[in-house]
């Protein structure tokens, strides 16, 4: 059943993207000036040769088409602002150094967030409770555009011991701050929402049962109610797997990484038009992937779920 | 997009200048301490062996990543900066920024100034070890004017003869008139005599590409292995918003005087995390200097501090295509108001210089026409400016409502302001504030439909007042606040023909005195260049145009310091 329900799935995104790519095309272009808008204007004659270069000089609709059937062999185009290079390759070589770092970030998040949650629930309205729900909260609050340079500042500026900036072909050392960085807000309102379902969970009848059964403590919080209590969790992973992959830009600028989500704000600022599109539809599959791999995990977890 | 605030700006601009002055303090462990060997030349002018660092590898924070590295198509000062290193032109600069022989060995210009001899060293080879050519360049310069190349600064080339018509599809780039005498001889002739064609020549526009590899390749020669070039370096690698590495080119022809192994061009777009990295010790050569760090960084590092006079203008434009500001009592008005000596004392505080003529003071031979009021006291200033308004028609009953258009940064936001609250304090002007999004800001300055006053700077590339003057020519399309004058379009032409270097001066200083009497734009001051540097980082010199090739930079040897003091 499940292969057949991943298949529908994919299919069903592809009017998605269809209207997500349409949308974002007729955007860009509306927003005013365009590509070749430097500075230092340029002269209409050379202003048409490099219209004439990118198919610019053809009417929007033509254009429109144009891109849909090279988005359909796979051809992104080339990037308006980086002349060296075509978005596909571009995103080539960002994408990667994203996704390990996103991937990073999230799995920490994850594993603390959850830890700590699950701690502060079992400890509820204790001190212990109220020190780690206060750190969550501020957590949240401290954005990582403070964060990072507050981090940067200690362990390579004072201390020596990491490197300020770079990728360093990610290594390990180069990326300790800025997964720190990156995953900090993620773990705090995680282990925010394990301890809600926790608390809740803990009180239900089946762990009320499974106490008066003398199962050990260990085993109630670890197997049977984190299983429950979970649910909130996996279903705020989907959106918040895309955004941390994508949403990295201030830590990516910050940091010097050669990820992908500095060309999406670059890219909208340069009005590089297909760099942009690129971006667009790079992160609206990723979207789409990672909601469906959180309704299979759902399936997983929770026995009420069901695939036809 | 539009945010429109308008408040009380005249009240709070001594809160606005106090919060300015406050910065919240962090001081870091005490300032490095330094023992570097003293610099001493050998006979030859070279640095003394015993004083270099064992290991030369120079790491530069540049900026934004480089558009490209393309010389003929790319544009903007991260990529003119590795492409200095990669490619020389004809001329080249020395560290202070003079004319020296680059791949030419020497030059002549013909009688009537309307035809360039030059004279190839023999000594000039690719990075591939092939020798360079007349032939090489012709390509060079048929590419760049050709419209399928897609250049976007062309049309630096058109005092060539024939350019213009090339750029704009009416000849075939082989009437270019750039012709081969012989292997080691290339001749260019001209459309006009111009004294300043050697500075054009520096630029990277008039950079060599060869030939084979940009056949081979296509858009894609521009790579690491196959870029072909022929500077002081070549590339090494590229790895977009990351770095590029560029090593020693061994078939330079001055290669024995390249003192640096390697060179690192870092893109550090966001300055705060820059000064980290410099501070971290990664970068030994900063972009730039964050201006919210000022304080910290001339009480922490005023020895690696390093600010000198650039080129460049930053200015208000007036758009007189539409009233009030095609009277040019207004705009008199407005730009005498303007208290420069608070902007740049209170607000930009790096050592700019007030300005009152458009050409920033560094180009040799050339004194801008400052106008007599530059030389009065802010007093007598406004005095005059009430004056002028009031015989415009404005005043109390009939106060003049204007709107400032910036592009969304702090800095210009936090001049915008005090402009607008000097206006409205000294001529009971409505001010209102408008930011907008830079490609916005750019289409509505351009189309001069919606703009009034806006910001505006200018920046020179090469040494030369023509190169800011031009601006305000009527079909220049650059001419932001729509100047249309006869009599200044004659005068351009004029200079623009003129084979004597005095002669064409002194036609653009009395062009410039016009433009300086109806004041379309407020000039409000010169630019400085500033940046970090490690005292260990040597060679270069500071100049007007902050063009610093890495060929002329070496790196001392560090000794260990010693802990009891000195």
């Amino acid at each position: 059943m499940l292969p057949r329900y991943i298949l529908r799935r994919l299919l069903g995104a592809i009017p998605t993207l269809f209207i997500l790519i349409t949308i974002a095309f007729f955007l860009i272009r509306i927003a005013p000036g365009g590509p070749f808008d430097e500075d230092k204007a340029l002269p209409p004659e050379i202003m048409a040769n490099l219209e004439a270069k990118y198919n610019l000089d053809q009417p929007l609709v033509v254009q429109y088409f144009m891109y849909l059937g090279s988005v359909a062999r796979g051809d992104l185009g080339p990037s308006f602002q980086y002349s060296d290079f075509t978005v596909n390759e571009l995103i080539a070589e960002g994408f990667p150094v994203s996704i390990r770092l996103g991937a990073t970030a999230l799995a920490v998040a994850l594993l603390f967030g959850v830890l700590i949650g699950t701690i502060a629930a079992w400890r509820q309205n204790t001190r212990l409770d109220y020190a780690l729900m206060g750190s969550a909260m501020t957590g949240i609050a401290i954005p990582n555009f403070v964060l990072a340079p507050i981090l940067i500042l200690l362990f390579a500026v004072y201390a020596g011991w990491l490197p300020a900036s770079g990728w360093g072909g990610g290594a390990a050392r180069n990326m300790v701050l800025p997964v720190i960085a990156l995953a900090l807000p993620y773990m705090a309102y995680v282990a925010r929402l394990t301890r809600g379902s926790m608390v809740e969970t803990l009180r239900s009848d089946f762990v009320r049962t499974a106490r008066a059964k003398g199962l050990p403590e260990w085993k109630i919080l670890g197997k049977h109610s984190l299983k429950v209590a979970l649910l909130p969790v996996v279903s705020y992973l989907g959106p918040a797997a895309a955004a941390i992959i994508t949403g990295s830009v201030v830590i990516e600028q910050i940091f010097g990484l050669p990820g992908m989500g500095r060309y999406f704000v670059q890219g909208a600022l340069n009005r590089d038009y297909t760099l942009v599109m690129g971006v667009v539809i790079v992160i609206g599959v990723l979207i789409v992937v990672f909601n469906l791999i959180v309704d299979i995990i759902y399936a997983l977890i929770d026995p009420r779920i069901r695939y036809e | 997009m539009n945010l429109k605030f308008r408040a009380g700006l005249a009240a709070l601009f001594p809160l606005f200048l106090a919060a300015c002055a406050s910065e919240p303090a962090d001081d870091g462990p005490a300032p490095q301490r330094w023992n570097l060997p003293e610099v001493v030349f050998t006979e030859d002018g070279r640095p003394d062996p015993s004083i270099l660092a064992p290991v030369q590898i120079f790491h530069r924070g540049n900026g934004s990543q480089p558009q490209g590295l393309d010389p003929h198509v790319t544009e903007g000062v991260p990529s003119s900066n590795v492409q200095r290193d990669l490619f020389e032109g004809l001329i080249a600069r020395a560290p202070d920024a003079s004319l020296i022989p680059g791949v030419a060995e020497r030059w002549e210009v013909s009688e009537d100034g309307m035809t360039w001899t030059f004279f190839l060293r023999e000594n000039a080879r690719w990075s591939n070890g092939e020798p360079m050519t007349a032939e090489d360049w012709r390509f060079s310069f048929r590419r760049v004017v050709n419209p399928a190349t897609g250049s976007r600064f062309a049309i630096l080339l058109t005092p060539i003869l024939n350019a213009q018509d090339i750029i704009a599809g009416r000849r075939p780039p082989e009437e270019l008139g750039v012709r081969v005498v012989d292997d080691l001889t290339l001749q260019i002739d001209m459309e006009a005599p111009n004294p300043f064609f050697l500075e054009v020549l520096t630029h990277s526009l008039a950079s060599p590409v060869h030939r084979a590899t940009v056949e081979a390749h296509g858009d894609r020669w521009a790579r690491p292995g196959n870029m072909v070039s022929n500077g002081p370096f070549m590339l090494e690698e590229l790895a977009m918003q990351s770095h590029i590495r560029l090593v020693r080119n061994p078939y330079y022809w001055d290669n024995d005087n390249v003192i640096l192994d390697e060179v690192f061009f870092y893109p550090t777009e966001d300055l705060s995390a820059e000064l980290m990295r410099y501070r971290a010790g990664e970068l030994s050569w900063t972009y730039e200097v964050p201006n919210a760090q000022f304080g910290w960084v001339e009480r922490n590092l005023p020895d690696e501090l390093q600010v000198y006079d650039w080129l460049g203008i930053y200015y208000f434009g007036f758009n007189t295509t539409r009233e009030p500001f095609n009277d040019p009592r207004v705009t008199k008005a407005l730009s005498l108001a303007i208290d420069r000596e608070i902007i740049t004392g209170k607000l930009t505080r790096w050592g700019e210089q007030p300005a009152f003529a458009f050409t920033p003071p560094g180009i040799p031979g050339y004194d801008p026409p400052n106008p007599e009021w530059a030389y009065w006291t802010q007093e007598e200033r406004n005095e005059h400016a009430r004056a002028l308004l009031a015989e415009a028609g404005f005043g109390p009953d009939n106060p003049l409502r204007l709107e400032i258009r910036y592009n969304t940064h702090e800095d210009h936001r936090r001049i915008s302001l005090a402009i607008g609250a000097m206006w409205e304090q000294t001529l009971g002007v409505y001010a209102t504030l408008i930011n907008e999004e830079f490609r916005v800001f750019l289409a509505n300055r351009r189309q001069r439909a919606v703009t009034q006053v806006f910001r505006s700077g200018w920046i020179g590339n090469y040494l030369d007042p023509m190169y800011f003057l031009e601006l305000f020519f009527s079909e220049n399309p650059q001419n932001d606040v729509g100047f249309f004058n006869e009599e200044y379009d004659r005068l351009l032409f004029r200079a623009a023909r003129a084979a004597d270097l005095e002669e064409r001066l002194g036609l653009l200083r009395e062009a410039e005195t016009l433009l300086l009497e109806t004041q379309p734009f407020a000039p409000i001051y010169t630019y400085v260049s500033k940046r970090l540097v490690k005292p260990y980082v040597q060679g270069w010199v500071p100049n007007v145009l902050d063009q610093h090739p890495s060929r002329f930079i070496f790196l001392l040897r560090q000794d260990p310091v010693s802990q009891g003091g000195n």
